[in-house]
């Protein structure tokens, strides 16, 4: 119930305040915000399996976000920012897909 | 939302197994909040806060973002076209500027030179008042044989000394067509009478006209063999204020 009203503070906060984005972090904050949905679905079904740990979560979300942002500034740096940041996002729609498939099995057993 | 126990409504476990799908979801939803879910609602706030902002920054506008290298060429030749239509009008508005400046210098120093023109003339034709170095000539006649013609007389030999405006008495402004003539009181001249003593006041070098009035033989020497005696005084400034008699030439026209 927390982690649902949480997300809606975060998604209202946004609308509301409508920050701009500081242009050193314009490159990474799409990737650390797939990261984190990667983390989060990865929880669900973690949850899901009865293997959840919030101190598990956390860091894995918080590492996710880190080494995602981490990639793609070494990307930057090597000049291959563009097609690291496209591999990151691929590699982490993969691990959301399969884990919204063991969440579905486990809702619809399906 | 609080704990509650679970209803008749409310979906249950009806059998001993884990509960399964939904029901843990439901579960999840309405267990009390510990310490995992604060920590876990922290981070997706996050989350939604990420995404809402990344959301914004991407929708912001970007016109020809999406637009084909086609399309850009085509874009950016018609802006080229468009500014070099806009420099060549400029050029030629920038030309017609300097036309119209040239005229007008042209029309201002036509004008000066007009006004100039018309000063001189009116100082001539005595239609305005001048000043200027020049000297102050007194005639007294207690014998009263000062008269038209010896007047005249005073007034050619200053107009011939360079006299540039001559006026009598503060009142009678002589000019080219000034006649003069004899009244009983005195000398009509353009109809105003003026008396003795004349102060007749002329502008011009001041020295060559006094020089022209007391010259031996001269004007001076009539006036004193006539009873009278003449005094020239050389000043830098003379005033002279009274206008002549207007005139319109009745058959004289311009020959222009």
């Amino acid at each position: 119930m927390i982690a649902i009203l949480g997300l809606a503070i975060g998604l209202i906060g946004g609308l509301i305040i409508e920050p701009e984005v500081p242009d050193a972090l314009r490159p990474y904050l799409p990737i650390a915000v797939v990261a984190a949905l990667d983390a989060s679905f990865g929880a669900l079904r973690a949850y899901l399996d009865d293997i959840f740990d919030d101190k598990v979560f956390v860091v894995s979300f918080l590492s996710n976000v880190i080494i995602a942002a981490l990639i793609v500034y070494l990307g930057d740096k090597l000049g291959v920012g563009n097609q690291l940041s496209t591999g990151v996002v691929v590699v982490l729609g993969i691990r959301i897909f399969s884990n919204v498939a063991a969440i579905r099995r486990h809702i619809f057993h399906a | 939302m609080p704990d509650r126990p679970p209803s008749e409504t409310d979906p249950v476990p009806t059998s001993n197994e884990s509960p399964q799908g939904i029901d843990k979801l439901t579960k999840m939803v309405r267990t009390r909040p510990g310490r995992g879910q604060i920590i876990a609602g922290i981070l997706l706030a996050m989350l939604g806060f990420g995404a809402v902002v990344q959301g914004r920054a991407v929708s912001e506008p970007d016109d020809y973002a999406g637009a084909r290298r086609g399309d850009l060429i085509t874009l950016l030749d018609s802006l080229d076209k468009a500014r070099d239509r806009t420099e060549d009008r400029l050029r030629d508005l920038e030309a017609t500027k300097l036309d119209l400046q040239d005229d007008s210098t042209n029309t201002q120093a036509a004008l000066r030179e007009a006004r100039e023109e018309a000063g001189a003339l009116a100082i001539l034709s005595g239609t305005v008042g001048a000043s200027g170095s020049g000297i102050v000539v007194r005639i007294d006649d207690p014998a009263g044989q000062v008269g038209a013609s010896t007047l005249l007389n005073v007034i050619e030999e200053l107009r011939d000394a360079g006299a540039e405006a001559i006026e009598i008495n503060d009142t009678a402004r002589v000019v080219a067509q000034t006649y003069f003539a004899d009244e009983t009181n005195g000398v009509s001249v353009d109809g105003t009478v003026v008396s003795s003593p004349f102060i007749i006041d002329v502008i011009g070098h001041s020295h060559t006209l006094s020089e022209a009035v007391e010259f031996p033989g001269g004007v001076a020497e009539i006036v004193e063999s006539l009873g009278g005696s003449v005094d020239v005084d050389e000043r830098d400034t003379v005033d002279v204020t009274s206008l002549a008699v207007r005139r319109e030439p009745a058959y004289a026209q311009s020959a222009e």
